[in-house]
């Protein structure tokens, strides 16, 4: 395997996420029990894709100003790693909020329906899963490859207010909303207890590593296959 | 006499075990403790880590055959 000091360090990190994040000891909250763990996999989804969102959208922007070919096949590996990896934070998500919003809350499901992170988690998914019906839609390379390296920094601005700002500025079930201390609540001192940082940051980075080992595999693999057209 | 010091002295163990027993429900959260006392917590990790490490070893495994498959293409 080449260059693989950073697979070995995702693979000793993910291994530590599972044996300390079901072993270590964790504070003891209400409603949430605990399922706080689930903080060590749901979350880390969440930030893995931003980041891969950013490297994509870096290449993009890469691509608009070299033309190369090459960046648009890193954007778009990394943005569908990124959205798979969001899919799986939904999917968890889902799971995660019908034990503690509704069966310990008691919230209704209109009240869930109108929650505005998942609209805007939602929403966000969408928009990049326009990016590839877009990228899907030219048989020109390099005209599909501009519209949609324009179309990946439109859909990385959208994130920020569909995720981060507006269950923020509107009030939310999902922690970090007002009301709940504010700020994100996996970054802040006050909410973050420093028992779960300690497996919650390596966490953060072995599944990052993970998104990013395969997302390289993907760009090999099209690197082999588009080889005729690189040169 | 006796009889009501017994009466009263029972009274009070009920109501101390009534207010630890609400004091318990109001600072202590309810926590997988018995699973980690008996040990089954060490099934689930036992699992998760066998599930990670076959897709890891999966992912491996592709990562070996791109690299072979570049080889290849080189010459």
């Amino acid at each position: 395997m080449h260059k693989s000091w950073w697979k070995i360090t995702a693979v000793i990190l993910l291994i530590y996420t599972i044996v300390g994040g079901f072993l270590m000891d964790v504070p003891r909250l209400f409603i949430l029990n605990e399922s706080i763990r689930n903080l060590y996999f749901h979350v880390c989804m969440w930030f893995a894709m931003m980041i891969l969102f950013g490297v994509s959208v870096v290449y993009s922007i890469k691509y608009l100003s070299t033309q190369k070919y090459r960046n648009d096949i890193f954007a778009s590996s990394f943005a569908g790693t990124a959205t798979f990896l969001g899919l799986l934070g939904y999917a968890t998500g889902v799971i995660w909020a019908s034990y503690t919003w509704v069966t310990d809350q008691g919230q209704s499901i209109s009240n869930i329906l109108k929650e505005p992170k998942l609209l805007g988690a939602g929403i966000a998914i969408l928009i990049y899963c326009a990016y590839f019906v877009l990228r899907g839609s030219f048989t020109d390379i390099d005209k599909r490859a501009r519209v949609s390296a324009v179309y990946n920094i439109f859909a990385f601005v959208m994130l920020f207010p569909t995720i981060w700002i507006i269950p923020r500025l509107v009030g939310s079930l999902h922690p970090g909303a007002p009301g709940s201390d504010s700020g994100n609540p996996a970054l802040n001192f006050k909410d973050i207890d420093s028992r779960l940082r300690m497996v919650f940051y390596p966490a953060v980075i072995g599944w990052t590593l993970l998104g990013v080992w395969i997302t390289t595999l993907k760009i090999r693999a099209q690197l082999l296959k588009d080889k005729p057209l690189l040169q | 006499m006796r009889n009501s010091l017994k009466k009263i002295a029972l009274l009070f163990t009920v109501i101390v075990a009534i207010a630890q027993l609400a004091l318990a429900q109001t600072n202590n959260p309810e926590m997988a403790d018995v699973m980690r006392s008996n040990g089954k917590i060490y099934v689930v990790v036992a699992v998760c880590l066998v599930i990670l490490l076959g897709l890891i070893a999966y992912v491996i495994r592709i990562d070996r055959r791109l690299s072979k498959m570049e080889q290849q293409n080189k010459d």
